[in-house]
């Protein structure tokens, strides 16, 4: 371990971690709501990042030739819009009909639409990865001086060097986050889809009308992806591989536990803390390993805690 | 209020249930539906609220009429718009949900004002004392007599008109059973809500109910003002456990199986 790079490491890991947490809210709240583990999330983060980038007409070299040139803050609006209605259709079109089919058939239907949401996004925006029309400098950094003890340097020359898009991207995952966990719990919508997500039969019981929660599941996860692809992109731009940055995010729910708002949080933090303090160790040697490394601790945690850090555990009175 | 002509309910297009159910609720009035484990009491009750379409369960014949317009096609949460609710077998709850979030659930599809809810839950507190002082606690936590007085409070949120209560006295000491229909009666007498209720314990619906229904094997076999059952030598060997001679029968005797065919047939 190299420790004068750890206060670094820790701070871009936390930073990171933000927009993983916010893309893991994503897969809980249509977990909890239906129980489907959708596979298509990091998917539908993807398709936010590049309808961000089609509405804004790209950057400013690719402008020419694009059909929109809308402000960045109205191509986030449209996006997010183009997003709820991706949503609604994934819930009307490809899942309602699979009401009352097994649980397995309809985590396989999440995994094919994420084969078309990639393959569409291919067909309409090609294979090329985009510079992002991003409102905040790359290469803007923010600098925070540690003077040594005792003339011993504690950080690596003496100063944490954040990018200044990571410290926006954290902040704006968070803010996101909460307001989000505020809506369900203290909305009467978000009483329906915490009634729902509990007992789907219980809620018929009661009037609720249950597909329509379903439908609004998934457009709330829509416009969680598009937030969570536009900060993805700010970081790392535009491309196809977006899903699979955002697949990181699976680690961190099986971490927090499958039905945990705040455990998806804490999870994609420390995924993203630990991805970063791996870096920062001598098994950064061992190929990928900073990759590998969440796997490794969800390993550790599940056998420890199978339901996750702060999976549900029934109810059960003695 | 609640017509029910001869249904037929079929679940997954070839398990034929219920098998010509007739009965009705009037106006105010409790109702008792009783017989065996498995006669197709729940059911019935699932027919009535359109819960049966999400168990691949349908009425193949016959009409249900509630206030003189057909509901049997209607989806459940219609039919609790037009004033009927179901308070499911095993008095399930949202679990984790708070008891408060439980009661508030039974109104939502209402979408009354903040100040219109309060009253309401004030209402259901004030059948139910013992709630008020639960009102924040996790609901999967309380106890099985607590528990059947959140389901039917979150009932009473929905301001229903009817209600149809699957086995609410289920595992429940008879103290609290006693408890249980006395604020049954008493919401009934109060609020005038008309109510179904399936029962296995005969007793203590009887007691309560002016009038009965006896199912056996999807059928109705029995109908009659509650007195009517509660003398009734039959119901009294079945289901009170009181012989004909004050002395407890078994169900081999020969005897009885005859007159036990005589219903069904
Ligand atoms: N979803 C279903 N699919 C197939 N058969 C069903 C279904 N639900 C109930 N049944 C069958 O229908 C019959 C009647 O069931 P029902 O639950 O209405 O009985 P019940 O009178 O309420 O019994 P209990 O007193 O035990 O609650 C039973 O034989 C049951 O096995
Ligand atoms: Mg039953």
């Amino acid at each position: 371990m190299n420790w004068i790079l750890v206060p670094q490491q820790f701070m871009t890991g936390i930073l990171n971690g933000g927009t993983l947490a916010l893309i893991a809210l994503g897969i809980v709240l249509i977990y909890k709501s239906s129980e489907v583990f959708n596979f298509a999330h990091g998917h539908m983060v993807m398709l936010g990042a590049f309808l961000v980038w089609f509405f804004a007409g790209g950057t400013s070299q690719e402008a020419s030739g694009m059909p929109f040139a809308l402000p960045f803050g109205v191509a986030v609006v449209a996006a997010i819009t183009v997003a709820v209605l991706v949503g609604l259709a994934i819930e009307r079109f490809t899942l309602r009909p699979m009401t009352g089919q097994p649980l397995l058939a309809i985590i396989l239907v999440t995994l094919g639409l994420a084969q078309l949401l990639e393959g569409t996004t291919t067909l309409l925006f090609g294979t090329q990865p985009k510079g992002f029309p991003s409102p905040i400098d790359s290469s803007s950094v923010i600098t925070i001086e540690v003077p040594p003890i005792n003339g011993q340097s504690i950080v690596f020359l003496d100063r944490i060097i954040l990018k200044q898009v990571l410290v926006v991207t954290f902040i704006v995952a968070i803010i996101a986050a909460v307001i989000f966990i505020l809506f369900f719990r203290f909305t009467r919508a978000g009483l329906r889809m915490r009634a729902t997500s509990e007992n789907h039969e219980l809620a018929r019981s009661v009037g609720i009308k249950v597909p329509r929660v379903f439908g609004m599941s998934w457009a709330i996860a829509g416009i969680i992806a598009t937030i969570g692809g536009i900060l993805l992109a700010m970081v790392s731009g535009v491309s196809i591989n977006l899903a699979t940055v955002a697949l990181v995010a699976f680690p961190a729910i099986l971490l927090g536990g499958l039905e945990s708002f705040g455990g998806a949080i804490l999870g994609g933090l420390i995924v993203g803390l630990v991805a970063e303090m791996v870096k920062a160790s001598t098994v950064i040697q061992v190929r990928n390993s900073a990759e590998i490394a969440p796997y490794v601790l969800i390993l550790i945690v599940l056998i420890i805690r199978p339901e996750g850090l702060f999976g549900r555990k029934r109810i059960e009175r003695v | 209020m609640l017509k029910v002509n001869n249904i037929e309910v079929v679940y997954s297009d070839v398990i034929l249930v219920l098998r010509g159910v007739t009965l009705e609720v009037g106006d105010g009035q409790i109702v008792s539906l009783l017989g065996a484990n498995g006669a197709g009491k729940s059911t019935t009750l699932k027919a009535i609220s359109g819960l049966l379409h999400s168990q691949q369960g349908e009425v193949t014949r016959g009409s249900i009429e509630f206030d003189g317009q057909r509901i049997d096609n209607l989806t459940p949460d219609d039919i609790v718009q037009l004033g009927i609710v179901q308070v499911l077998e095993g008095r399930p709850l949202f679990e984790h949900l708070t008891v408060e979030d439980n009661l508030r659930t039974g109104a939502l599809f209402r979408g009354v004002s903040n100040a219109q809810l309060k009253q309401d839950l004030d209402e259901v507190y004030h059948f139910f004392p013992r709630l008020l002082e639960f009102r924040n606690r996790t609901s999967g936590y309380l106890s099985g007599g607590e528990q059947q007085m959140v389901v039917i409070g979150r009932a009473l949120m929905a301001k229903p008109k009817l209600m149809l209560l699957d086995e609410p006295s289920l595992g429940l000491a008879p103290l609290l059973v006693q408890n249980i229909f006395r604020i049954i009666e008493q919401i009934n007498a109060e609020s005038g809500v008309s109510m179904l209720i399936v029962e296995q314990n005969a007793n203590v619906a009887l007691q309560t109910a002016t009038y009965g229904y006896v199912m056996e094997n999807g059928r109705v076999v029995l109908d009659g003002s509650a007195e009517a059952l509660a003398n009734n030598a039959d119901i009294k060997e079945f289901y009170l456990g009181i012989g004909a001679g004050g002395e407890r029968k078994s169900y081999r005797d020969v005897k009885h199986y005859k007159r036990r065919k005589r219903w069904l047939g």
